[in-house]
């Protein structure tokens, strides 16, 4: 069965990188102008050749992204659900190695949870764990994918990786979106920030969107976590596994999210970093290479970067986010996973996008599909 | 064309990307002249036209090239039984397993049956053949028909025989853009310059008859789709530059970056 691990492995990290830093300024000009962009292009838009040339990057991104999806944007909420993890992973609060009160919710908690969330307007909810197959494994999510289905019309998860018959699984049960980041496209940069635990295979994530898009998902989430390896080459593998997903789960849609690494209790520095213009040039490239994926920003961003964000391409952002398990209603001050920047209420959030012309939307999927 | 940049279709590899079809010529002679000339290396055979158990039948004798290789359609059925049947006669009668679906039951603009069509590959496929859909422009049909293992779409520029080119541009290039086999533009290219434009844009190959056939100058023409064909796939590969455009002098969107 082919898989993405088999595209992969055609490309050499170093050489991609060599060819992103050599686009030059006439690649720049005829990715700008192309009718249909290919991965050439991409990596001349996200080539440091490109960055004379954000703003009519983010002129034509406006322009795309406005044509497809209008003056919208659809609002979800994040809810954690366990704290649990066995895994090691460098950059995170959750990680085995941090000595911390773990904490999972109960039925009960995930009701009261729900019922802030609802309270405050969302219907697109994203369930998140860490990997802890025992305490948070499919039955548990099954379970509160249950509880959760009066209160919400779209579920998505952003959990360990599960096998094609658990998403089959949980796909009955009501689920919409898998989000499976896969930090980075490095397989030796991957070793060292997981070296123990289930996620330490490298290629069992990988291969993640091949097992949920044979499972038939409606929507999958795909990105890398930029600071562990080159934000460029990270992008460039990120578009080459968008590019062959749609190819080959073509009834499934997609999205890509754009996580910085964020401070947490002991936390990683980035051994790339990248900057607000950057991000910017990121997101972009990928309108400008596809009009149709969806684009989402988290509240690890600032305020000013949102605020201006909204309207140059990104699709689908969350509001006053609690990454930690309970963080809502039921125990605020339990361990977060990372710090988030903008901390503005979902209210205000609204208000700033309805006063800049653009209509917040909370309800977007029928749950009876 | 280059050695490096062939065409692979199941186990056969190919130079030349264009592909002909044999019908509506004056004579076997001239349709052996323009398929020397255009340097096909596939060319359509319709089953109906062939006479099963004949050694000597003319178009098939004209054909007899180690260069050549024969690509049966089943022209004439009006619905997925019959184009299987229709495949299997194929089979025996020419001793190849490829086969050229081409359901249409509308005998005026001959426009393929997708239903059908769908049913019938996935049948043939089955019976180990290797399957080549005549189809509509019809992007989701596409993929549909690349799931049950046809080995590549040939979806049609304009109606068969109409020379009117890619009426169905944008179609075929989401079916371009989507494709996982290759893409051959058949039906509707009425001159070289159609053809180029369909290599332009992504086509992996072309199908072209009536343009050659109908021609006064079949020969002649046939050696200018050759040359159309080269010319488009080449500047599909080395990249069209599109025009310049003004730079911006100004950056309202990005201002906020450096405040």
């Amino acid at each position: 069965m082919s898989s993405f691990k088999h595209i992969l492995s055609k490309y050499s990290w170093d050489e991609v990188l060599q060819s992103i830093f050599s686009k030059t300024e006439a690649d720049v000009h005829s990715a700008l102008q192309s009718r249909k962009r290919d991965l050439e292009d991409f990596k001349a838009l996200i080539s440091p050749a490109a960055k004379p040339f954000l703003e009519q990057m983010a002129q034509q991104s406006k322009t795309i992204s406005k044509k497809r999806f209008g003056n919208t944007m659809q609002m979800y909420a994040p809810m954690y659900l366990s704290n649990e993890c066995q895994n090691i992973c460098t950059y995170c609060g959750f990680s085995m190695t941090n000595k911390i009160p773990r904490k999972t919710l109960s039925d009960a908690e995930i009701i009261k949870e729900a019922e802030f969330l609802k309270s405050k307007g969302y219907d697109h909810i994203l369930l998140v764990t860490g990997e802890a197959n025992k305490i948070v494994g499919v039955d548990y999510m099954c379970d509160a994918m249950k509880l959760l289905r009066p209160y919400f019309s779209n579920i998505s998860i952003e959990i360990q990786p599960l096998d094609q018959d658990e998403y089959e699984k949980l796909i009955e049960n009501g689920l919409y979106a898998t989000l499976v980041y896969q930090e980075t496209y490095h397989r030796e940069t991957y070793k060292i920030h997981h070296p123990k635990g289930k996620k330490s295979n490298f290629d069992y994530r990988l291969e993640t969107g091949d097992r949920l898009g044979r499972a038939g998902i409606h929507k999958i989430g795909i990105g890398a976590l930029f600071g562990l390896e080159d934000w460029r080459a990270d992008s460039f593998f990120t578009a080459l596994h968008l590019k062959y997903l749609q190819k080959t789960y073509w009834k499934t849609k997609y999205s890509i999210s754009f996580p910085r690494l964020r401070p947490f209790s002991g936390g990683l520095e980035p051994k790339v970093e990248m900057t607000d213009p950057d991000l910017l040039q990121v997101i972009c490239a990928y309108r400008l290479l596809d009009e149709e994926v969806e684009l989402s920003i988290s509240t690890r961003e600032s305020e000013i970067f949102r605020n201006n964000i909204v309207h140059l391409g990104i699709t689908s952002m969350s509001a006053e986010s609690k990454t930690n398990p309970g963080g809502y209603v039921v125990e605020p001050e339990s361990l977060k996973q990372f710090e988030i920047s903008d901390e503005r209420t979902t209210e205000v959030i609204a208000e700033m996008l309805s006063e800049t012309g653009i209509e917040p939307v909370w309800k977007d999927w029928e749950k009876r599909w | 064309m280059s050695k490096t940049d062939q065409l692979k279709i199941a186990d056969k590899t190919f130079s030349s990307r264009l592909f002909m079809g044999t019908g509506k010529f004056s004579s076997s002679e001239v349709m052996q002249q323009a398929v020397l000339a255009s340097e096909s290396e596939l060319v359509t055979v319709a089953l109906k036209r062939v006479e099963p158990g004949n050694d000597d039948d003319k178009m098939i004798s004209a054909l007899k090239d180690p260069y050549i290789s024969l690509l049966p359609n089943t022209s004439g059925v009006r619905n997925a039984k019959e184009a299987i049947f229709a495949a299997q006669m194929a089979r025996e009668a020419l001793g190849t397993n490829w086969v050229k679906v081409e359901i249409h039951p509308d005998p005026k603009y001959l426009l393929p049956d997708p239903v059908e069509t769908l049913k019938a590959c996935e049948e043939l496929v089955k019976l180990g053949f290797v399957v080549m859909p005549y189809i509509h422009a019809d992007p989701v049909l596409c993929k549909r028909l690349e799931e049950v293992g046809v080995q590549c779409v040939m979806p049609l520029g304009a109606p068969i025989g109409s020379n009117k080119g890619l009426k169905t541009q944008d179609f075929l290039e989401i079916i371009i853009e989507q494709s996982n086999v290759p893409v051959i533009v058949d039906a509707g290219i009425g001159s070289p310059s159609h053809a180029a434009h369909a290599m332009e844009i992504g086509a992996d190959a072309v199908l072209v008859n009536t343009a050659i056939a109908v021609s006064p100058n079949p020969v002649e023409i046939a050696k200018a789709f050759k040359l159309a064909v080269e010319a488009g796939r080449i500047a599909y590969t080395a990249k069209l530059v599109p025009q310049r455009q003004q730079a911006e002098a100004s950056s309202p969107l990005t201002q906020f970056l450096y405040e």
